[in-house]
C-alpha cells in the first residue's frame, strides 16, 4: 500500500507542531433537561490532547465517557442537551460553531469510530457505499474516484480483496473485519481526531489486538490523535500516552498510562484495577468488583460521588468524604498526576492494601523495583 | 430466486383450490334450500326440481366441484343438463376456458361479471393505495421528526380520530357535504377510461378513494411515526451524521429507507384486501365493483358469482404475499429467498 496517497493532505498539527495541544478540553458539561429535572451527564471535563498522542477515558457505563465523545462530535445536536465549556480544536471552540459548520467538520477532522460495527453500519447499503459517501461528503469527486479510494482505505486497513468485498454488505463481513471497514470509513478524509468509541468491546480477543495494532500503525502513519472509550484497562495500557478515569461524569484520575496504571491514587481506580483478570497473574490473585451501582447523575451521592462505593472512605478524618466534593488536584506523585480524592496517604494505601490482595506476585517484587 | 417462485406459485394455486372446495362444501352445508328460493312463491315440487335441475345443482356436491374445476380448465357449456340444452338451445350459453362459471340469476358468464366489476374495484384500490401511502408516509415522517411538537400531537390524534371512524360515515360525510350541500364536487359515478376519458375517471375516482384512503392513511401515520423514530435511533443513523451527511440527506437515504421496509409488507397485503372488494365504499357510492357483486350474489345465493370473486381475492392475496416476499429480499440484501 502506498502511503503518499493516504499523506496527500498532510495531517492537521503534523511533524512541526506535533507538541502542541492539538484538542483542548475545557471545563466540558453536557446536561440533559428531562421531566424528572437535569442529569447532569458530563460535569466540568477537561483535558488536552497532543498530535499523535493517544487518550485513554476509562470509566462505568453511563459515567459520562461517550455523551463526552459525542460533545466533541457535535452529535447532541437536536437532541435538548446544554452543552457549555470549551471544546477547542486546533484554535477552533467548536462549541460556538453554526450546526453546519460542525457538519462540515465532522468526518473530516473529526471522526468517529462505534462500539458494534454491525449496528453502527447501514445493513442495505455495501460497505464501499458507505465509505464512499464518508468520502464523497467532504471531497467533491466522481464515484469512480472515490470507490477507488474506498478500496484503497479496505486495503489499507488490511481487508483482503477489497475490490470485490467493497460490494459487500455489512453482513457479509466478519466482526473484525466490519470494525476494519468502520475504521477505514473514519480515517477515509484523515481526519486530525480519531474517537474509537469500545472499538473492541464487541470483538473476539484475537481480533481485539489486530484492531489495536491496526488503530496504533495507522496512528503513527496519519499523525493523528486518538481518544479510546473503554473501560478495558488492558487496551488503555496497550494503546494510551494518558489516562483520564471518569465516574458521574467528572475526571477523578488523570495523568499519564504507566503512572495511572501503576500508582493509581483514586479508589475507584483501584476499583476497576481489581476487577481486570490477568491471565498470567497468580490464580490466588482475587478479583473484586467495585460494590454497589453506578450513581444517579439526576440525584448524584453529596461530596465525593464516589463515597458510597468506597471502602476507604472511613481512612479519611471526618465527614470530609459525605460533605465535600474533591478537587481535581496533584496528588503525592507530581503535578503530572492529578486525583479527585480526600485519601492523604493513598499510594502507600495502594501498595500495601489493595495491591497484595489483588496481585500478589507484583507486590512482592515492587518494593525493589519502584521505591 | 427460481425455485423459490415455483414453490410459492405451486402451494398458491393449491391453496386456491382447496379454497374453491371448501367454498362449494360451506355453500350446499347451508339450511336454505336454494333451489325453494329460485323457483318463488308458487312453487311445486315438480316445478323445484326443473328449478334445480336448470341452475345445475341437482348433482352431489363434489360432482358439480368436478364439473366447476373443468370449466376453468377447458371451458363448458350451460346449461349443465343435456336434455334442458335440446329443449331449449336459445338458452345454451358457451363459457371458454377458464370459464368461471354461469350465473344463471343474472344470466351473464362470471368472467363477464368480473370483468366488469374488476375494474371498478381495482381503480379503486389503486387509487387508494396511492393516496393512503404518500399522505400517511409524508405525515407519518413530519410526527416522527417534529416529535413532541404541537404538530405532531395534532397529527397523531387527528389520526386516532379518523381511524376510529368507519369507512360508510367518512363516505357518507364527504357525499352530504362536499358534493351535495357544498357542490364541491359531482356527485361520483364510475365512468370508465374509454369512455370519459383519464381526467373524468380520476375525477369520479377522487371521492370514493380518499374515503378507503382516510382510515388507511390513519393508520399508516401511526405506522410511519413509529418506524422513523424507531429507526431514528439506530446506531446506523448516528454513524450517518458522524460522517458530516446533512440532516436531510441522513434522513432520505438512511433513516427512510429502513424505516418504510416494512410498510411493504403491510401496504402490499392491504391492497390485496382491498382488491377482493371495497364492500361499503362501493355501496356508499354505488360503484359497481367487486365487493358489492359478491353481496348482491350472497344475497340472492347466486354460487356460480361467489366462487369466482372467493377464488379472485384469493389469489390476489396470494399473489400479493409472493410480490411482497420478492420485494423485501430486493430491499433488505440480509434476506435470502428459500
Amino acid at each position: 500500500m502506498d502511503s503518499s496517497v493516504n499523506l496527500a493532505k498532510p495531517a492537521p498539527g503534523s511533524s512541526s507542531a506535533a507538541a502542541e495541544t492539538f484538542l483542548s478540553v475545557r471545563d466540558l458539561m453536557v446536561h440533559f433537561p428531562t421531566s424528572d429535572g437535569v442529569v447532569k451527564s458530563v460535569n466540568g471535563l477537561s483535558f488536552d490532547l497532543k498530535a499523535g498522542e493517544t487518550l485513554g477515558i476509562v470509566g462505568e457505563s453511563g459515567s459520562g465517557k461517550s455523551v463526552s465523545s459525542m460533545a466533541i462530535m457535535g452529535l447532541h445536536y437536536g437532541t435538548g442537551a446544554k452543552i457549555s465549556g470549551e471544546i477547542v480544536l486546533e484554535g477552533t471552540d467548536l462549541l460556538q460553531l453554526t450546526p453546519d459548520e460542525m457538519r462540515r467538520k465532522r468526518g473530516q477532522d473529526v471522526a468517529m469510530i462505534f462500539q458494534d460495527p454491525l449496528s453502527a453500519m447501514h445493513p442495505y447499503y455495501t460497505v464501499g457505499n458507505q465509505i464512499m459517501e464518508a468520502y464523497r461528503v467532504h471531497n467533491d469527486v466522481s464515484k469512480a474516484e472515490a470507490k477507488r479510494r474506498a478500496i484503497e482505505m479496505l486495503d489499507r486497513v488490511g481487508i483482503p480483496n477489497p475490490d470485490r468485498r467493497v460490494n459487500d454488505y455489512p453482513h457479509q463481513f466478519s466482526g473484525g473485519m466490519r470494525q476494519r471497514a468502520m475504521i477505514a470509513m473514519g480515517l477515509i478524509n484523515n481526519p486530525g481526531l480519531l474517537i474509537a468509541d469500545e472499538p473492541t468491546t464487541a470483538l473476539d480477543v484475537t481480533v481485539q489486538a489486530q484492531i489495536l495494532d491496526l488503530l496504533q500503525d495507522l496512528q503513527r502513519e496519519f499523525n493523528s490523535a486518538i481518544i479510546i472509550i473503554t473501560h478495558d484497562l488492558g487496551v488503555v495500557a496497550e494503546m494510551a500516552d494518558d489516562v483520564l478515569v471518569m465516574y458521574a461524569g467528572r475526571a477523578v484520575e488523570h495523568g499519564p498510562c504507566k503512572e495511572i496504571l501503576t500508582h493509581p491514587e483514586m479508589p475507584y481506580t483501584w476499583g476497576l484495577l481489581s476487577s481486570v483478570p490477568d491471565v498470567t497473574g497468580d490464580t490466588d490473585a482475587r478479583l473484586i468488583p467495585i460494590p454497589g451501582n453506578p450513581p444517579s447523575l439526576l440525584n448524584p451521592p453529596s461530596g465525593c460521588a464516589f463515597h458510597p462505593r468506597c471502602i476507604h472512605r472511613d481512612k479519611v478524618p471526618g465527614d470530609l468524604c459525605r460533605t465535600t466534593m474533591p478537587d481535581l488536584v496533584p496528588g503525592q506523585r507530581g503535578a503530572h498526576h492529578t486525583k479527585r480524592c480526600h485519601l492523604a496517604n493513598s499510594d502507600a494505601i495502594y501498595q500495601n492494601e489493595v495491591l497484595p490482595e489483588i496481585a500478589p506476585d507484583l507486590a512482592d517484587e515492587l518494593p525493589e523495583e519502584q521505591r | 430466486m427460481f425455485a423459490f417462485l415455483v414453490r410459492r406459485v405451486f402451494a398458491g394455486v393449491v391453496m386456491v383450490i382447496v379454497m374453491s372446495l371448501v367454498t362449494f362444501v360451506l355453500f350446499f352445508a347451508s339450511p336454505v334450500d336454494i333451489a325453494a328460493y329460485a323457483c318463488g312463491k308458487n312453487c311445486s315440487p315438480a316445478i323445484k326440481e326443473q328449478t334445480r335441475k336448470a341452475l345445475g345443482y341437482d348433482d352431489p356436491t363434489l360432482v358439480q366441484w368436478k364439473d366447476f374445476m373443468g370449466g376453468i380448465v377447458k371451458g363448458r357449456v350451460y346449461p349443465n343438463d343435456p336434455e334442458l340444452r335440446e329443449a331449449a338451445p336459445q338458452l345454451v350459453t358457451k363459457c371458454d376456458a377458464p370459464c368461471f362459471g354461469y350465473s344463471q340469476l343474472n344470466l351473464k358468464t362470471v368472467n363477464e361479471e368480473i370483468s366488469e366489476a374488476l375494474p371498478v374495484t381495482a381503480s379503486l384500490a389503486v387509487f387508494a393505495l396511492i393516496l393512503w401511502l404518500i399522505g400517511g408516509v409524508a405525515l407519518g415522517s413530519i410526527a416522527a421528526l417534529t416529535k413532541g411538537s404541537f404538530l405532531d400531537r395534532g397529527l397523531v390524534g387527528i389520526s386516532l380520530v379518523f381511524y376510529a371512524f368507519p369507512t360508510f360515515f367518512i363516505g357518507l360525510l364527504l357525499l352530504k357535504f362536499v358534493s351535495i350541500k357544498w357542490g364541491l364536487w359531482d356527485t361520483p359515478v364510475y365512468t370508465p377510461i374509454a369512455e370519459g376519458g383519464v381526467g373524468k375517471w380520476l375525477y369520479n375516482l377522487f371521492l370514493p378513494s380518499l374515503t378507503l384512503a382516510v382510515v388507511f392513511m390513519a393508520a399508516y401515520v401511526r405506522m410511519t411515526r413509529a418506524f422513523v423514530l424507531e429507526a431514528m435511533s439506530e446506531d446506523y443513523i448516528r454513524t450517518a451524521h458522524s460522517k458530516g451527511l446533512s440532516r436531510g440527506r441522513v434522513l432520505r437515504k438512511h433513516t427512510l429507507r429502513a424505516a418504510l421496509t416494512p410498510l411493504v409488507t403491510m401496504a402490499g397485503l392491504d391492497f390485496a384486501g382491498l382488491m377482493g372488494g371495497a364492500i361499503i365504499t362501493e355501496f356508499v357510492f354505488n360503484f359497481n365493483g367487486l365487493g358489492k357483486l359478491v353481496v348482491e350474489a350472497n344475497r340472492t345465493y347466486d354460487l356460480p358469482t361467489i366462487i369466482g370473486v372467493v377464488i379472485l381475492a384469493a389469489s390476489f392475496v396470494i399473489i400479493m404475499n409472493i410480490i411482497v416476499d420478492v420485494l423485501y429480499a430486493v430491499i433488505d440484501p440480509r434476506v435470502r429467498l428459500g
